[in-house]
């Protein structure tokens, strides 16, 4: 049994993190570990970087063929793609936000890790509606970039 | 049971007055000729009756019309797309099953097929109307009685159909517990229902019951629509549903504990409060771990039972499948139940999820529609679609409808040697 079965919450150990390099590029971290039916990541990739074997496999990133695009991140009905980039000591987060209100962009939100708690603060840097999805763009400090998975607008 | 030439009374709970007359009735009643409301009864003839517009009946609908079958959809909501219509997620599957989309957004899609095909004159769609019996037919056909309610006002039609699809769906299952019947109980679909078809604020502050994708999803649906969501409990060790579902929860602040169950909810005249316990690993309640707990709505999403009482009535073999939820009907890979002619499709045909129903519906409308002759390409369709269902199936997630319809399967081979 992972512990994620019983907590809902992944560890690092359970992702395939991108190297320093390829986090300066700018890369997809896919956040999605189990074998359900589900592949339209797939298709969303402009380079073939997400595989996988079948529907039901769990999706792969090859973050040297990534190109930081950032068009799964919106179609993932899981929610559970993160476009990471390192620059300037800075961590840009992309995600999808599906509550109200919808931050504008320079406003300053919370930053919360994986179980919901606040880790630091952000900026919201890019809000984009892809049909009823926003995605997201924050800043942050780059050491959280591995840890920040969702934010908080207070109202 | 008829009584005064009514068939299908539950004499039991029929009020006893002076010279009623009661009979037994044969094994299918006859409607009777009486005008309902004072209306006369409306007669359709059709080829296939569908009965259920969610996403297996719509589907059914589609592909049976598209085969070139005259199809009437009857469905008891003022609007089609059953449970599709308050699911605001994006969906899972590949691009067939139309992935990354909302379900809210696939029933209008499917509404919208529908209309096309109903312009045309392919599709009725009878809304508002319940199918209230099935009845002693004429020839080969079978014969519907259903009702359709104009307000308070109702016209029975009566339907003569050459084949019946049923895609009724399910029902939320209860749990027992003390206080299960305070106001503030309720199952996890009655409360998706309550705020995203209605806009009604079920309460401020929930207990979901069940971790499994609806307890999982619900409990989402409440944080969007500005509910507390206290906690999950999950009387399982894991997390049942989709890790990706509980991943969006848990990044939110809400907890999931697993091995906890509900031991009793308190209050007075409504929901106050529940006490929450770990349980061990024979499931027994571990002393010393009961935990108050202040909410005023407990949702309940603790399993779905297929609905069934038309197959049974019309005598299709029904058997007890614990893996498909509960009594189903027994039925092949074209969907058609052990009575010629007659077809099982989605939650009813064993508990599944969305994308899984449609496909079957997709299967037995075209395989409805080959059985009468119309055949535009449907015997590649029909293989497509199962191909499509075993992938879909393929997974870790898809074990227990496998399970299920494998037992399905060789039990009707047992009975049909």
């Amino acid at each position: 049994m992972y512990s994620y079965e019983k907590t809902g919450i992944l560890s690092k150990k359970d992702l395939k993190l991108p190297s320093k390099k390829q986090l300066e590029k700018g890369v997809a971290i896919i956040e999605c570990v189990q074998e359900i039916p589900c592949n339209p990541c797939v298709d969303s990739c402009p380079v073939n970087a997400i595989s996988m074997k079948d529907v039901n496999a769990p999706p792969i990133a090859d973050y040297d063929k990534c190109i930081g695009c950032g068009k799964c991140i919106g179609i993932c009905p899981g929610l559970a793609i993160f476009l990471t980039k390192i620059k300037d000591n800075k961590a840009l987060i992309t995600l999808q936000y599906e509550f109200l209100p919808i931050p504008e962009v320079e406003t300053k939100v919370k930053a919360l890790d994986r179980e919901g708690n606040v880790v630091g603060k952000a900026i919201v840097k890019k809000v984009v509606k892809e049909g009823k999805t926003m995605v997201i763009a924050i800043e942050a400090s780059a050491d959280l970039a591995m840890d920040i998975r969702n934010i908080r607008v207070d109202s | 049971m008829r009584v005064n030439g009514i068939p299908n009374v539950r004499t039991c709970i029929a009020p006893l007055k002076n010279d009623i007359k009661v009979e037994i009735q044969g094994k299918y009643a006859n409607l009777p000729d009486a005008k309902f409301k004072e209306n006369p009864v409306k007669t359709i003839d059709i080829d296939i009756l569908v009965v259920g517009a969610g996403p297996a009946g719509m589907c059914a609908s589609i592909e049976a019309a598209n085969q070139g079958a005259k199809v009437l959809l009857v469905d008891e909501n003022p609007c089609v797309g059953g449970q599709l219509i308050k699911q605001t997620h994006k969906f899972f599957g590949s691009k067939h099953e139309k992935a990354g989309t909302r379900g809210i957004q696939i029933a209008k899609d499917l509404e919208n097929e529908l209309k096309e095909l109903e312009k045309k004159g392919e599709v009725t769609v009878l809304l508002d109307s319940t199918v209230i019996g099935y009845y002693e037919g004429k020839g080969k056909k079978y014969k519907f009685g259903v009702l359709k309610r104009y307000g308070y006002e109702g016209i029975l039609h009566e339907i003569d159909c050459k084949s019946v699809i049923f895609a009724v769906g399910a029902m939320e299952n209860m749990l027992l517990f003390p206080g299960n019947d305070l106001p503030g109980v309720y199952g996890a679909g009655a409360v998706q229902t309550l705020m995203n078809v209605y806009g009604v604020k079920p309460g401020d502050k929930v207990i979901m019951v069940g971790a499994g994708n609806v307890g999982l999803i619900v409990s989402y649906q409440l944080l969007q629509a500005g509910i507390q969501v206290d906690r999950v409990v999950e009387a399982v060790p894991i997390i049942g549903g989709y890790h990706v579902h509980a991943a969006k929860l848990r990044r939110c602040g809400v907890p999931i504990y697993t091995s906890y169950s509900i031991k009793e909810v308190y209050g007075d005249g409504k929901v106050e409060g529940a006490v929450v316990v770990k349980l061990d690993k024979n499931w027994q309640p571990v002393k010393g771990s009961e935990e108050k707990v202040d909410c005023d709505t407990i949702c309940l999403a603790v399993g779905l039972t297929p609905s069934t009482r038309l197959l049974s009535q019309v005598g299709v073999e029904m058997e007890f499948v614990p893996e498909a939820g509960g009594f189903v009907a027994l039925h092949n890979n074209s969907m058609q139940t052990t009575v010629k002619g007659v077809y099982v499709a989605g939650d009813s045909s064993g508990i599944e999820e969305a994308s899984t129903a449609m496909i079957e519906g997709k299967i037995a409308g075209v395989s409805a529609a080959l059985q009468l002759s119309y055949d535009k390409k449907a015997k590649t369709l029909k293989k497509q679609y199962i191909a499509e269902l075993e992938r879909l199936r393929d997974g870790p997630f898809g074990e227990k409808p496998r399970v299920a319809k494998n037992k399905i399967k060789k039990l009707l081979e047992k009975k049909h040697v």
